[in-house]
């Protein structure tokens, strides 16, 4: 996996790129050529490493795409033949809890939009893997402010839409970007997942009687291949269906079910549903979580927030920019996303959503929280990424001021010990 | 003189409201004290006095060089910024469906049609627009025509009394005559199934020939000399399309691609009306040609290239670019494409990508009220200018920076410490459109996050 994506983003610097001209091209035009080896430190006047207080003046050093050594710069000694790199701040490469590029192409025309299909209201075997264009553009997009690692797959719009994927923002392949190829069911609660056609739900409690209704059969289908399977030679398993294969590794823990949804009432049936068949749930959007912050933490689900800019009209007229700040001080865990656009912009910046949250009752501390440990925590990353840490990914993201500031740049990507973007943004 | 005219007439339609016409009449002059100034015509100012009486800027510069009126109210303002109102020129709030409204969709060209008459005043974006520090908007119709009607030009009075419909927002001109400009698009827009046009040269053509027909409308009724038998029937469309090319309605004209771009200039060459070029996403690449046709460009910001065609090779680096070339820039918030209350946002943004500062600052006010014909009145923080204006807590190129309090006209239109201003700032239940009479019929194949312009 890592040599994969060190040989494979040495391929995407090869000379045709160099001179293809614009935007996209000019991220890579400048990258030194040493950055093949891999062997890399990141200096930093401030490092903040989320796993302890920021260090200052100090170093990340990075070897065969794992950080070896961090600390304070005068007291690590950088191996001979190591490239340097340095800037004002340092953080952990950022990670976006909820995107979907990848599936959902910058042009907005249909054969590149596969992240939603409109065939059925329920699909939750569709798998995430076998639409990831890795060399979307979008990718690199993002990559340039900083996100190393994005959560992303089949968008919210139908009752269950499809699986999504973990993966880094470089690479030539889906196999050489993703580190999770099967993270969660994408569901949908609410108005944007109501049709006047037979087959889907159009009201509420009819999305809620189908979601259950497949869970049931889910949990009926896993019965039977465990009673098959205790029967031995002699057990007559049922015939492998891929819908309830993706629905019972959710009953079986082993996949979560993201949900988004808007209004509290959809977040309290969320809540019942999780309950009922002891799922795990990420709330997903969840505008109007803060009023339901009591129930949200008794039952252990974190929240992956709506973007903090997100436009405030239909389900979305009461969204907060305070959210974010009213859930992590009561102690849910919460992560910011970039989400879903349908327009213009196609996607939005994780980044940018994190300092809106910093500019409305986040400390910046707990603010890049939500897009690094936090996130990670949230998405069962956390041993590869989402702190600066001895063993963990060289992921890091370089910038010449609070990264939250409008006018800051970031300077520099790195993932695996790899230049990724180091054109100023 | 017509600042004069406009008091006239807001006394007088206050009055109809049963309202004690008290208005601006009397009113004890305010002075704020010790705020850095930001006045948009001038050198940023440390420590400034800003005076207001009867809705008007009495003086502004630094504080020891500005005398506080006898009997003035003084404010303390040390700590503080204050800086003009800001002006979005392209805004949909209150068009009753986002991102649309006026036209409709029987045709590609519909002059005739004002979105004036389709704008529900309660909408909650206008409470969001005035804690954004934002004070005067150009409501556009459309999108998706050649020709989507007239835009109206508003001040956000939302105070004083409380706005019940949209006449109270309107800016009028020296004949009393609200303001406005029209709506026009090209490219892939305004490009459907019949009758709207397929291709780019008929979208041109289209638009050329109602261009024609409304100038010889318009010699008919010259020839007529007034005589009755002779004018030919009144024609709402070639009306509003004579007043572009009579200079008295600009044309607000949202094109991106670098060629559509072009043939904007093409056809403001040849029908002589006054151009503002709108979004502009590919305006960086003819940026020298847009400075030689001296048309200025309302910029829009946003966080990612792509989401169409037509965008894909959007960049922040637009407004500087545009500026080094020697092209008034302004920005617009495109609301609800951008929220208004994160408008200096989009000037922030601009920075980062190499626009200079004051030239960001005044592309969110004073080049703004140059693109709606505004800039006598608003736009700048000069004496004898309207007293909307924005006190800011942290520069407003920050992110950190909030806006404390918005005034129109002198009368405060937003304070962030009052809570139902606070809720619109900041959002929270009830802070949504839901609190509008406006519930029946919602188009939800708009609903989704994105909207149509």
């Amino acid at each position: 996996m890592n040599g994969k994506i060190l040989s494979c983003s040495n391929r995407v610097l090869t000379p045709p790129r160099l001179v293809a001209g614009l935007l996209g091209a000019l991220l890579f035009a400048l990258l030194p050529t040493s950055a093949a080896i891999g062997q890399i430190a990141v200096r930093g006047k401030t490092v903040h490493t989320m796993a302890g207080p920021p260090i200052s003046d100090g170093i990340v050093v990075i070897k065969d795409g794992k950080i070896s050594a961090i600390g304070v710069a005068d007291q690590i000694a950088v191996p001979d033949g190591y490239q340097v790199l340095s800037a004002e701040i340092v953080t952990p490469g950022l990670i976006d809890a909820h995107s979907t590029v990848g599936l959902a192409g910058i042009y907005n025309q249909k054969h590149d939009q596969d992240q939603i299909e409109r065939s059925a209201p329920i699909q939750p075997e569709l798998r995430a893997i076998d639409a990831f264009n890795a060399r979307e553009d979008l990718i690199e997009w993002i990559r340039g402010f900083g996100v190393t690692t994005v959560h992303t797959g089949h968008a919210p719009g139908e009752l269950m839409s499809g699986q999504t994927l973990i993966a880094k923002t470089a690479g030539r392949t889906v196999a050489d970007c993703v580190i999770v190829p099967a993270k969660a069911i994408a569901a949908t609660l609410g108005p944007n997942a109501q049709k006047s056609d037979a087959k889907s739900p159009g009201t509420r409690g009819k999305a809620i009687a189908m979601l259950r209704s497949e869970l049931i059969k889910a949990r009926e289908y896993l019965d039977k291949k465990q009673r098959a399977a205790e029967k031995g030679d002699q057990g007559e398993p049922p015939p492998r269906d891929l819908r309830l294969d993706a629905l019972g590794q959710v009953l079986e823990g082993k996949v979560s079910l993201m949900i988004t949804l808007q209004r509290a009432v959809d977040i309290a049936s969320a809540l019942r549903v999780a309950d009922e068949f002891d799922i795990k749930i990420w709330l997903d959007g969840a505008d109007e979580s803060y009023l339901l912050v009591d129930e949200i933490k008794a039952a252990g689900v974190p929240v992956i927030i709506h973007p903090t800019m997100t436009r405030a009209f239909a389900e979305h007229e009461n969204m907060s920019f305070e959210t974010a700040s009213k859930l992590v001080n009561a102690g849910i865990p919460v992560a910011l996303q970039s989400g879903y656009e349908s327009y213009v912009p196609k996607t939005r910046v994780v980044l940018f959503e994190a300092a809106e949250a910093a500019a409305n009752g986040l400390s910046f501390e707990q603010a890049l929280r939500t897009i690094t440990i936090d996130a990670a925590k949230i998405l069962g990353i956390d041993d590869r990424v989402g702190s600066l840490e001895v063993g963990k990914d060289g992921d890091v993201a370089m910038y010449d001021g609070d990264p939250f500031e409008y006018t800051t740049h970031c300077t520099g990507t790195v993932i695996e010990g790899r230049v990724v973007s180091d054109k100023p943004r | 003189m017509r600042v004069f005219g406009w008091i006239v007439v807001v006394a007088w339609s206050v009055a109809w409201l049963g309202v004690p016409a008290t208005s601006f009449a009397q009113e004890r002059a305010k002075a704020f004290v010790g705020a850095k100034i930001i006045p948009i015509d001038g050198d940023e100012i440390d420590a400034g006095t800003l005076v207001i009486e009867n809705g008007k800027i009495v003086a502004v510069g630094p504080a020891d060089a500005v005398d506080v009126p006898d009997g003035a109210e003084k404010i303390d303002a040390a700590g503080k910024i204050i800086m003009p109102g800001l002006i979005c020129t392209h805004s949909h709030i209150g068009g009753m469906r986002p991102g649309s409204g006026a036209a409709d969709g029987s045709a590609p060209i519909q002059p005739g049609v004002r979105i004036m008459d389709s704008i529900n005043v309660h909408d909650a974006g206008f409470k969001r627009a005035v804690a954004g520090g934002l004070t005067t908007l150009n409501i556009m119709p459309g999108s998706g025509h050649l020709i989507s009607g007239q835009t109206i030009y508003v001040k956000l009075r939302l105070e004083d009394p409380k706005p019940r419909k949209i006449d109270d927002f309107f800016i009028r001109d020296g004949d009393g005559k609200m303001m406005g400009g029209l709506k026009m698009a090209n490219g892939t827009n305004s490009m459907r199934d019949p009758p709207f046009p397929g291709t780019r040269g008929k979208s041109a053509f289209l638009v050329r020939e109602q261009y024609i027909k409304a100038r010889e409308y318009h010699d008919k009724v010259q020839r007529a000399e007034g005589d009755p038998t002779k004018l030919p029937p009144r024609n709402l469309h070639y009306e509003a399309l004579v007043e572009a090319m009579q200079g008295k309605r600009i044309v607000h004209h949202h094109t991106h691609r670098h060629d559509d771009i072009m043939t904007v200039l093409r056809l403001a060459d040849e029908f002589g009306f006054p151009v503002v070029l709108h979004h502009v996403s590919d305006g960086w690449k003819v940026a020298n040609e847009i400075a030689a046709a001296k048309a200025p460009c309302s910029v829009i910001v946003i966080d990612s290239p792509g989401g169409k065609l037509e965008a894909r090779y959007v960049r922040y680096e637009t407004g500087g670019i545009l500026e080094k070339a020697g092209v008034p820039v302004a920005f617009h918030t495109d609301d609800y494409i951008t929220d208004s209350r994160v408008f200096r946002r989009s000037a922030a943004l601009a920075v980062r990508a190499g626009m200079s500062r004051a030239g960001a600052l005044r592309a969110l006010t004073l080049a703004g009220a140059e693109m709606l014909g505004l800039q006598d009145r608003i736009g700048s923080l000069a004496a004898g200018k309207d007293a909307d204006f924005a006190i800011l807590e942290g520069d407003p190129l920050s992110v950190y920076c909030k806006t404390l309090e918005t005034y129109v006209d002198g009368r405060k239109v937003f304070d962030r410490s009052d809570p139902d201003d606070r809720l619109n700032a900041v959002g929270g239940y009830g802070a949504g459109n839901s609190r509008t009479p406006y519930l029946c019929c919602f188009d939800t194949a708009n609903a989704n996050q994105g909207g149509s312009e």
